[in-house]
């Protein structure tokens, strides 16, 4: 077994985990709404990327151009026209619902598409592999979503702290009520986060339409691979989430090495020991 | 016509009534304190005013046009700026960031960044420092930074010197009188009598949610305050 191997394809997973989890973590930390849909939207987002590869022709990762602003569109249009409504001072009717648009999302898309697998092929980019110093060869395709997940988390840090957008999602984040005083409205500022957040969602969902094999019904455990690496990577912290992805994408790389169907226990195992030895994950930010 | 009117303005928490047909005025350029004891309805009335609690939209008139059907977020841009009681900074924020939100709605005119560290030098040495770690009179001038970064006309106050030393409050009252000589109406919210009546030109007080007495703050008789303050 070859432990450099394991972990570098491990660290690379953790990539593609990232951005499932950054659009949950933007939008649990602006307004502590939790979206039991956002797996299902990310596999709504690989489904558009088929259709608008098959439809019109497009190059798999091509379909970003058109599905990065589709995701972005509906978040807006979500936040505003629906959820919303549902924020106030209990956390339960936000789940309620999300929780209703996850089964109806995953019925829909089962009506329209049926339960077979899809995947995107994208050629000899999919086999292309670098050889890294000491003889380990790693995916370019991997390496390139996991350089497109650090920079996604790198340009939504130097968004929150270096513009008016990002100044006042934070400080909608730390107190909603005075926010307003200072001329912003929340409505809106709600709908943006969204809008981001699903942005981020989409691509992950073209890049998983092309990493893995994708049907209806998956979003649930992408969903469940998000909250672990929130959690293990502690809540409000982006850097944060990324190493948390990556500890659950090496965990899980070694649980296969050890025993292919050892994989996904693996890593929820690992999950569960952090949270058992430091319950509020290895770096937290939140102030509550 | 007065900068800010209301007429019979009514405010409630839920069921419970806080405000019982409030008429007020204030006019451009004037300070106007609003005393009354705890519980009074002073903070009320400001975020009343503020579109933080909602009234019917003709109960608030603001230069002739009715605003109190408006979400907060407007009336700031429409020139009523807030200091909410307990200064309510940003925590997760430093000082200038603080100082950038007050400047969120975008009006202009002739505050901003310099022109506030002008105004309270020691926000402008500790600008980099995280809003929890001024001490309590530097939250304060925060606070009243931030309001002025939106260029209010009419600024509303509330218990400026909750907590404070008495010196440090002569220091925001000082302070405070620059920004009306400067044009700036202001309503002034206190419990402390004669901190409020000696910085403002008229005064209400309030009673459970009623206007006790009103007057102007020179030369005001110190008995019926009593009188109307703790209603004895």
């Amino acid at each position: 077994m070859d432990w450099y191997s394991i972990i570098a394809q491990g660290c690379l997973i953790g990539g593609l985990y990232a951005l499932f989890a950054v659009g949950l973590s933007l939008i649990f930390g602006i307004m502590r709404l939790v979206n039991i849909a956002h797996g299902d939207l990310i596999t709504l987002s690989a489904f558009l990327a088929l259709i608008a590869a098959e439809v019109l022709g497009l190059y798999p990762l091509a379909t970003l151009i058109i599905v990065v602003p589709v995701m972005f569109a509906l978040g807006y249009g979500l936040q505003r026209g629906v959820l919303n409504r549902t924020l106030g001072e209990s956390i339960l009717p936000p789940l309620l619902v999300t929780f209703g648009m996850s089964i109806v999302i995953q019925n829909v898309l089962l009506e329209l598409f049926g339960a077979d697998t899809h995947r995107l092929v994208v050629g000899t980019l999919e086999t292309a592999s670098l050889t890294l110093p000491g003889g380990v060869a790693i995916g370019v395709f991997p390496l390139i979503i996991f350089l497109v997940a650090v920079a996604v988390i790198g340009g939504l840090q130097l968004m929150f702290y270096r513009t008016d957008i990002g100044r006042a999602f934070r400080a909608t984040s730390d107190d909603s009520v005075t926010v307003e005083l200072m001329g912003a409205d929340n409505r809106h500022l709600y709908g943006l986060a969204m809008a981001i957040a699903l942005a981020v969602t989409g691509c992950a969902g073209v890049f998983l339409a092309v990493r893995t094999n994708f049907d209806p019904s998956i979003g649930p455990s992408r969903l469940i691979y998000a909250f672990e690496a929130i959690i293990i990577g502690g809540l409000g912290n982006l850097w944060g989430t990324l190493a948390g992805a990556v500890i659950l994408g090496i965990a899980q790389s070694i649980g296969a090495a050890i025993k292919p169907d050892f994989q996904i226990l693996a890593g929820h195992i690992a999950f569960l020991l952090v949270l058992a030895v430091r319950p509020n994950g290895l770096f937290p930010r939140m102030r509550d | 016509m007065s900068l800010l009117e209301t007429h019979a303005l009514k405010a409630f928490y839920g069921d419970f009534q806080a405000l019982f047909d409030v008429d007020f005025h204030v006019e451009a350029g004037e300070t106007v304190a609003i005393i009354g004891a705890n519980g009074a309805g002073k903070s009320t009335f400001l975020r009343a005013v503020a579109g933080v609690l909602k009234s019917a939209p003709d109960m608030v008139l603001y230069d002739g046009r009715p605003i109190g059907g408006l979400p907060a977020h407007d009336i700031v841009r429409a020139g009523i700026a807030m200091v909410p009681e307990g200064r309510m900074l940003f925590p997760s924020l430093t000082v200038e960031e603080n100082l950038r939100m007050g400047g969120y709605g975008g009006r202009s005119g002739r505050w901003n960044l310099n022109a506030i560290y002008e105004l309270f030098p020691v926000l402008g040495e500790r600008r980099h420092v995280a809003a929890p770690d001024l001490s309590g009179g530097q939250q304060q001038m925060a606070a009243i930074g931030r309001a002025l970064m939106s260029n209010p006309r009419l600024l509303l106050c509330d218990e400026l010197s909750l907590g404070l030393a008495p010196i440090v409050i002569r220091d925001i009252y000082a302070r405070l009188s620059d920004i009306a000589n400067d044009g700036t109406t202001l309503i002034i919210v206190e419990q402390d009598i004669n901190q409020a009546l000696a910085a403002a030109d008229r005064f209400y007080c309030l009673q459970e949610g009623r206007v006790s007495l009103t007057g102007p703050a020179a030369g005001y008789d110190r008995d019926a305050v009593t009188a109307a303050y703790f209603g004895v």
